[in-house]
Parts: C-alpha cells; sequence; structure tokens
C-alpha cells in the first residue's frame, strides 16, 4: 500500500496555524516523506478562519488530496468548517476544555491543549506546538525527530525549549490516552537531505543563483516574500533590494539598474503589474533586460487579495501599447520555480526584452520537499554584453545596430568609454530620436526578429499520461500536480485521459502543441479562470479548439479530486 | 581637459528664443569646468522639451517615460554609483506625472542632480496649464485660469531635500555655479530652473523674470536653517530669489546600503554556487 497521509491545522490569523504547519511539513520531511503542503487564509492580520494542509507520502506528490486523515483545530471552528473532508477514521484532534459541544458520529479526540502547554510550558500559547506533538503520536512517529525541528525552528535558547517541552507534552498525553481506531502510522524511512521550501523561496533562491543583484518591489500579496527573504540575504549576498514609492517607481528603478548593467527583477501581483504596464513598454522600447513576477490573484480590481487565480494570461501577454517581443514563463511545479526564473535571467539578456514569470498565490504559498538544485547546471548566459576588450576596438558605439538576429551588442556605460544611448522615442542604431519611416520600420523589424531566435527556446509542452487516450486535458502553470495526479486516478477508474500541459508560454510553442494534440478528439482545457485564457491562445496559435472547459475561479486552486469529478460528469 | 566640444550633440530643435538653450549651455559647461568626461556621465531624461536635452550633448543617455525620470535615474545610480548621474525633466513631467516620485526621491536622498526646466507651461502638447503655472493663467484646458501653483521648493524642503535651489536662465553664468554646487553636493540636488517659454507662456516671460530675480549669493541670506528656507521658498511676486535656498549634509540612500559599500554592483561577481548555502537552509 502506498503511504498517503492528510493533516490539516485550522484556526484563527495569530494562533500560529503557519509556524506549526511548517514545523510538523519540516519534521515529516526529514523522516524521509515527500511532502506537498498548502496555506489558505483571510485577508485579515488576526482572527478570520486560515488553514495549512500537509500531505505525506512516499512518492513524490504535487497536489493536495482531500480526505483528511487528522485535522487539527485550535478555535473551535475547524471542526465544523472541515469535517466534511475527514477520511474514513479521520481522527479531529481539538481542545477539550475550550469545545465542549463535539458532533458524536465524528471519530474524534479532546486533549487539553491549553492545559498541556500551560503546565509543561508555562505559556498557553504553546498548544499549538502540543496539538504537533499529539498528531507525532497519533502517526506513532519519532518524537525526537519532532523535537530537532521544533528547536531549530524556535532556537535553542528558552523559547526553544518551552517549545520543546510542549511538543512533548503533547505526545505523552496522547500516548496516555488514545484509545480511538487511528490506521495511519508514518515511522521515518531515514534522514532526507530534500529541501522543503516554497515557490516563491524557489524564485528567489533562481534569482539569487542567476546572479540578480538589483530588486525593486512595492508590497503586495502573493510575492512580498520573495523580496522580503532577498532582503534578509541582500548584505551578506551583494546585493540591493528597495522598497519605492510605488510599483511604477519599481519597474522604473529595475530599468535603470539593468541599464547600467546588472540583473534586475521586481515582483508584484495583477493589480501591481496594471502599474508596471508603461514601464514594461518602456523594456521593450529601448530593449532592457528586466524580468518580472506576477504572482497571480483573484481580480479585477483587489479581487480576493490572499487567494489564488490564473487570471493574468492574457493581460501579461498583450500589456503595453504597441508591439514589441516579449518571453511568459509560467512554472509548474516548485522545481521549476527555481529552473524557470534562472532561465528568465538569461532569456533577458540574451534577447534584451522583458520576461515575466507568471506564478500564483497557490504556487507562491505551496511547499514541497525538492531535491536540492543542482547548482552546476545553472549557466549564466549574459547574451552580447561586450567585454571590455571588444568596445576598447571598435569606433563609435551603436547601442542598437542592425542585425540579422534582432539583438544588438550591448555596452555598459562606463565600461571603456563607449557613450550608450537608450531612447523611449523610436531611435536611429546610436539611440537618438527620429520620425522617418524607413528608420521606424528597420527598428520594428529589428526587435521583431528576437521572436524567431526566441522559439527555439521555449520548452516544449509536457505530455503525460498513456499516448493513445480519449481524453485529453490541457493546461499551463501551477495547476499541473493537481492535473498529473488527476490523470493517473481517472487511468485507475477506467477513463483513459492524459495531458498537455505548458510552463512556457510566450512565443507560443504552436509547432509543439499542434504535434501533441494531433489526434486528440475530447480536449479539456482546465485552467483556474473564468473564460479559458490558455484556450484563446491555443485557437488563435494552433488553430485547435477545445471540446470542453474546466474551470475553477473561487480563489481556491484545483484538487485532483476536482478533476476527475468534472470529468466523470463530462462522460455520464 | 575636457572641452565644450566634448560634449556637442546634435543640433537642438527647440523654437528660437526657448530658454533651453542657455540650460543646455549651462549643463556642458558646468561638466566642462569640473573637467568630467563624457562618458562618466549619465543623463536621464523623460518626455518633454526639457526631455530632450540629454539628446543635444554627448554622454551616456537614458530617455524614460514621462515623469519617470527620478526612478530610473536611482536605479542606475544604485547600480553603479561610480556614475555621474544628471536627471533633466520638465516642471509636468517632475511635478505632475513624477509627483510621487519627486517626493520620495528627496525623502531618499539619491546621489543625483535634478534639473527641472520650469517654465509654468506644457509645451510640447502646445501650450496647457502645467502644475506651476501661476494662479488664473489661462490656456485652452484651463479656461477659468489655472489653479493654485504647486511650490515646489517648498514642497521638497518639506520632503526632505537636502539641496534646494533655483535657477534663472537668463543668467547663464549663475546658473553653470549652482549646477556645479549641486553636482559636489552629496546627496540629491535639486536645481528649479525658471525657463521663459516664449510660444506658450507670454505671462512670465524674460523681461518679467528680469525686473524680479536677485541672487540669494548677494545677501546675508543662511541656506541652512530650515525654516528660514521654507519661508524663502514662498517668495514669489515681485522679487524671486535665485540662489542655493537650503542645503544640508545628510547621509545619501547609497552611503546607506551595505553592499554597496564594496564597490559597484556592475563590477559584482555572479556565482550561482553561493546559493548552495542557502539551500541548506531548508533542508
Amino acid at each position: 500500500m502506498p503511504v498517503d497521509v492528510n493533516l490539516m491545522l485550522g484556526g484563527e490569523a495569530g494562533q500560529g496555524v503557519q509556524a506549526a504547519g511548517y514545523v510538523m511539513a519540516k519534521a515529516l520531511a526529514r523522516g524521509g516523506y515527500h511532502i506537498f503542503a498548502d496555506q489558505d487564509y483571510e485577508s485579515r492580520v488576526r482572527g478570520g478562519h486560515n488553514f495549512f494542509r500537509i500531505r505525506a507520502a512516499d512518492r513524490e506528490v504535487g497536489a493536495i488530496s482531500e480526505a483528511l486523515d487528522v485535522l487539527l483545530d485550535f478555535n473551535g471552528e475547524s471542526i465544523d468548517l472541515h469535517k466534511k473532508e475527514l477520511a474514513d477514521k479521520g481522527v479531529v484532534v481539538f481542545d477539550k476544555d475550550k469545545v465542549k459541544n463535539i458532533d458524536g458520529s465524528i471519530n474524534h479526540f479532546g486533549v487539553p491543549l491549553e492545559q498541556l502547554a500551560e503546565d509543561a510550558a508555562k505559556n498557553k500559547i504553546m498548544s499549538n506546538v502540543v496539538a504537533l506533538g499529539v498528531t507525532m503520536s497519533l502517526l506513532n512517529y519519532d518524537l525526537d525527530l519532532l523535537g530537532n525541528v521544533v528547536s531549530e525552528h524556535f532556537g535553542a535558547g528558552d523559547a526553544g525549549k518551552a517549545n520543546v517541552a510542549a511538543a512533548t507534552a503533547g505526545y505523552q498525553y496522547a500516548r496516555a490516552n488514545f484509545k480511538g481506531d487511528f490506521i495511519k502510522h508514518l515511522s521515518p524511512t531515514g534522514r532526507s537531505k530534500r529541501m522543503l521550501l516554497d515557490g516563491n523561496q524557489a524564485i528567489a533562491l533562481g534569482a539569487m543563483a542567476a546572479g540578480c543583484k538589483f530588486v525593486a518591489a512595492y508590497p503586495m500579496t502573493p510575492s512580498t516574500s520573495i523580496m522580503e527573504y532577498m532582503a534578509a540575504k541582500a548584505d551578506d549576498f551583494d546585493l540591493v533590494v528597495v522598497q519605492p514609492e510605488d510599483e511604477i517607481a519599481a519597474i522604473n528603478m529595475i530599468i535603470g539598474a539593468a541599464f547600467a548593467g546588472v540583473r534586475a527583477m521586481t515582483v508584484t501581483s495583477g493589480g501591481g503589474f496594471c502599474l508596471m504596464v508603461e514601464g514594461l513598454g518602456l523594456a521593450g522600447m529601448t530593449e532592457t533586460p528586466i524580468v518580472v513576477v506576477d504572482g497571480q490573484r483573484a481580480g479585477p480590481a483587489i479581487g480576493l487579495p490572499t487567494r489564488t487565480e490564473q487570471g493574468d494570461l492574457e493581460f501579461v501577454l498583450h500589456a503595453s501599447h504597441g508591439d514589441f517581443p516579449r518571453v511568459v514563463l509560467a512554472p509548474a511545479t516548485i522545481q521549476d520555480a527555481f529552473w524557470i526564473t534562472v532561465k528568465a535571467f538569461n532569456l533577458a539578456e540574451e534577447y534584451q526584452l522583458p520576461v515575466i514569470i507568471l506564478s500564483d498565490q497557490y504556487l507562491a504559498s505551496s511547499y514541497a520537499t525538492v531535491e536540492t538544485f543542482d547548482l552546476s547546471r545553472v549557466e549564466i548566459k549574459r547574451g552580447q554584453l561586450l567585454p571590455e576588450s571588444e568596445i576598447a576596438k571598435s569606433g563609435e558605439y551603436r547601442r542598437y545596430e542592425i542585425t540579422p538576429s534582432g539583438i544588438s551588442p550591448r555596452a555598459l556605460p562606463l565600461q571603456q568609454r563607449a557613450l550608450v544611448v537608450s531612447d523611449s522615442d523610436e531611435h536611429d542604431q546610436e539611440g537618438h530620436l527620429i520620425e522617418d519611416a524607413e528608420t521606424r520600420t528597420a527598428m520594428m523589424l529589428k526587435r521583431l526578429r528576437k521572436l524567431e531566435g526566441l522559439r527555439k527556446e521555449i520548452a516544449e509542452p509536457r505530455i503525460y499520461g498513456p499516448a493513445q487516450a480519449e481524453m485529453t486535458l490541457i493546461g499551463w502553470g501551477s495547476t499541473y500536480g493537481a492535473l498529473k495526479e488527476a490523470v493517473d486516478l481517472s487511468n485507475r477508474d477506467g477513463l483513459k485521459v492524459n495531458l498537455v500541459h505548458l510552463n512556457e508560454i510566450w512565443p507560443f510553442p504552436a509547432e509543439a502543441v499542434t504535434q501533441a494534440l494531433q489526434g486528440t478528439k475530447i480536449r479539456y482545457a482546465v485552467e483556474n479562470n473564468a473564460t479559458a485564457q490558455l484556450a484563446h491562445l491555443l485557437r488563435a496559435e494552433t488553430g485547435y479548439q477545445v471540446t470542453g472547459k474546466i474551470l475553477k475561479f473561487d480563489g481556491h486552486p484545483f484538487s485532483p479530486g476536482d478533476i476527475v469529478r468534472e470529468l466523470k460528469k463530462e462522460v455520464a | 581637459m575636457v572641452k565644450m566640444s566634448d560634449y556637442a550633440g546634435k543640433p537642438p530643435a527647440w523654437c528660437p528664443g526657448c530658454g533651453n538653450f542657455a540650460i543646455l549651455t549651462a549643463v556642458k559647461r558646468a561638466l566642462v569646468e569640473l573637467d568630467i568626461e563624457p562618458y562618466r556621465v549619465l543623463m536621464v531624461s523623460g518626455i518633454g522639451q526639457a526631455g530632450k536635452l540629454p539628446h543635444y550633448t554627448r554622454c551616456n543617455v537614458l530617455n524614460v517615460l514621462h515623469g519617470r525620470t527620478l526612478p530610473a535615474a536611482a536605479g542606475a545610480k544604485i547600480a553603479n554609483p561610480e556614475l555621474v548621474v544628471i536627471a533633466v525633466g520638465g516642471d509636468g513631467d517632475g511635478y505632475g506625472e513624477g509627483g510621487n516620485h519627486f517626493l520620495h526621491s528627496l525623502r531618499r536622498n539619491h546621489d543625483i542632480t535634478y534639473l527641472v526646466h520650469n517654465n509654468q507651461v506644457y509645451a510640447l502638447t502646445k501650450g496647457q496649464a502645467s502644475p506651476t503655472s501661476d494662479l488664473g493663467f489661462v490656456t485652452k484646458t484651463t479656461p477659468h485660469g489655472a489653479w493654485m501653483p504647486l511650490n515646489s521648493l517648498a514642497v521638497a524642503i518639506a520632503a526632505g531635500g537636502s539641496f534646494v535651489a533655483r535657477g534663472f536662465a537668463g543668467d547663464v553664468d549663475h546658473l553653470v555655479g549652482l549646477i556645479k554646487k549641486g553636482m559636489h553636493h552629496r546627496g540629491f540636488a535639486l536645481i528649479d530652473i525658471l525657463q521663459p517659454c516664449v510660444s506658450f507662456n507670454h505671462k512670465n516671460t524674460h523681461a518679467w523674470y528680469r525686473e524680479r530675480v536677485y541672487k540669494l549669493e548677494d545677501t546675508d541670506y543662511d541656506p541652512s536653517n530650515r525654516l528660514a528656507a521654507f519661508e524663502k521658498s514662498q517668495e514669489w511676486g515681485d522679487r524671486i530669489p535665485i540662489g542655493v535656498i537650503y542645503r544640508e549634509d545628510r547621509a545619501t540612500f547609497e552611503e546607506q546600503i551595505p553592499a554597496l559599500k564594496k564597490g559597484s554592483l556592475v563590477k559584482q561577481k555572479i556565482d550561482p554556487r553561493q546559493v548552495e548555502v542557502l539551500m541548506q537552509e531548508f533542508v
């Protein structure tokens, strides 16, 4: 039997749901399990209902499963909200001194969580860590492994010791008092060297590995933690993170920095990207290499500020007036988030244009266990950045020299004595503004020629499942994990389903997608948006039309079960 | 030694008699007198007649969007503090569309010299009111007269400007001196330059300014007193002061960034292996 355990911690903002969830996930990861975890929170600082879900399995998993084996309730509310998600024999753990009227039909284990925290650690706020101890006992997990992670997380000092005592108290209480029927056991399988990190951390690491030296960004959920992580490391890693007055300043600052010669990035969400659109066009016209992360959340306007959506695809493809080449990449997994970020910086400099990374709230705040990234595979490709010796040899430097590839050799200011002139107006090869039709046409064609080279850089879609299938699912970005599992579940249930999934979207890999869709009859677009944006693009770029759509736009990510249920409805 | 001819650019496409010619001459003279070679200079400008100035010199140029001069200039300065960064714009560009960036650039104190060609009118779009147009100034878009003008010098002092000055395009020698002072200043140096627009502003003309402008250097004015500077910034009408209104010594943005203490970011090596240690924190 494959091992697959689902846990949920639920409570108010401020009760340590996220911290406890992270510690639990890490303790399970250390024991050798593969983890996928996600979180759901409201747009408020205290109160409300938050949850953190953890899936631990003996193989790689890329999505949350729906049947909860343990539901840890911190405030009484989570029981009512989530009891319908409980698996057969799934157990609810709650504070028995606070929750009295428990539904007798559910499998439950009342624990004096706050009392144990008070007794063991003189601090009832540590009841969340007591609950971790309880859960680990139910799972038959190793207390020492939990204790190690708890003390790492809370420090070796008094706080760490108190939290370890709280975890131990919960563990021992459950050992002595749990008489229920619970069959999921998770003994450590050996110490693992895998990382546990979220999508934003993977993007931040990717940016740093790629040599990003300058980040300017305005805080906006869900991308803020990228800038926070990099700001925390900035002084030790020789980079600068600036929080300017607004998103307009942010993108114009990175354009200035990239013009001066460093790899530069901004991170935001759709609402912030709206303000950056003008700057995006400036990067297009001045051929300045920049990387922009759009962590999508539900829109328009403020939308659902802490919830997920894939609603910005058509927006980022068309953002800004006029025609200019750009790249749009949409990481599918946490591994992807790292490697696509590295690639984004390379493409930006090799082709001298803006690259947009289209992530989303779900990917940003989902955790997964991943092997440490093989840094020897990180290539830094700065494109036609002229070495000083070559600039010294050449005469007058022309920033926008017309070339067959459309890419002009790039010099930086203060390199030798080359003068670099970059202009937002249409310009001549020297960079000075022009208005004549002939130069305009030549410059436009030069810029657009970059697309020819770029098409060879874009990854082909991932194809998963049986080659001959009755139904083909088509998706992009962060839905990959759920789609992949939905394919497995569907085939197990007798449907013949496969998957065509894109994580690099523009320039559109039309040829590869056409090939992948040849012979398909029933094609479902599966997207976290209301209008099937990829389906429009697919039709425009390949002529292929989808025959059905499975769309979700309630602010929540797809589970594999969501997709399978919809498919079965279609077949029925 | 740097010569005026080293900075010779293309012939300007400004109206005959425009104040911009004098400003262009003053900028070049200041750079020559400071003996700064063109390749060390980056001029950043937005859109408007003033925004074209960098094209009429020879140096590194980043011509950006209307109102976005300052953040682009700041980004370049942070990336490579060895660049001599001069930002150039007009009153509409800098105080209208770029108002927010103006406030916060003053506050952060980037080491940039910012020249605002202030002709109190939108000239490139042919004569609409600007944020600094005089009260009641009638244009096609303000048939009932312009509203209260923005007092950019007072705003600059209030927002934490560390060098706030006013120049006059009709007095090039004085303006050269001001630009040199601004470039010597460590931090953000605002030089608001009164610049008659011969085509669209028939009120604030050369003659109008000549009757009113006087030099603060000829008085016993002390620019280090912030309250006095605020008071001086209110003087507009029969007498208009030019010169340094306010100056203070304060750490620049770039000086406060630890990563920049090791020199320009542009010269920092890229080494993916440095991430190895960070990855271990996630294991």
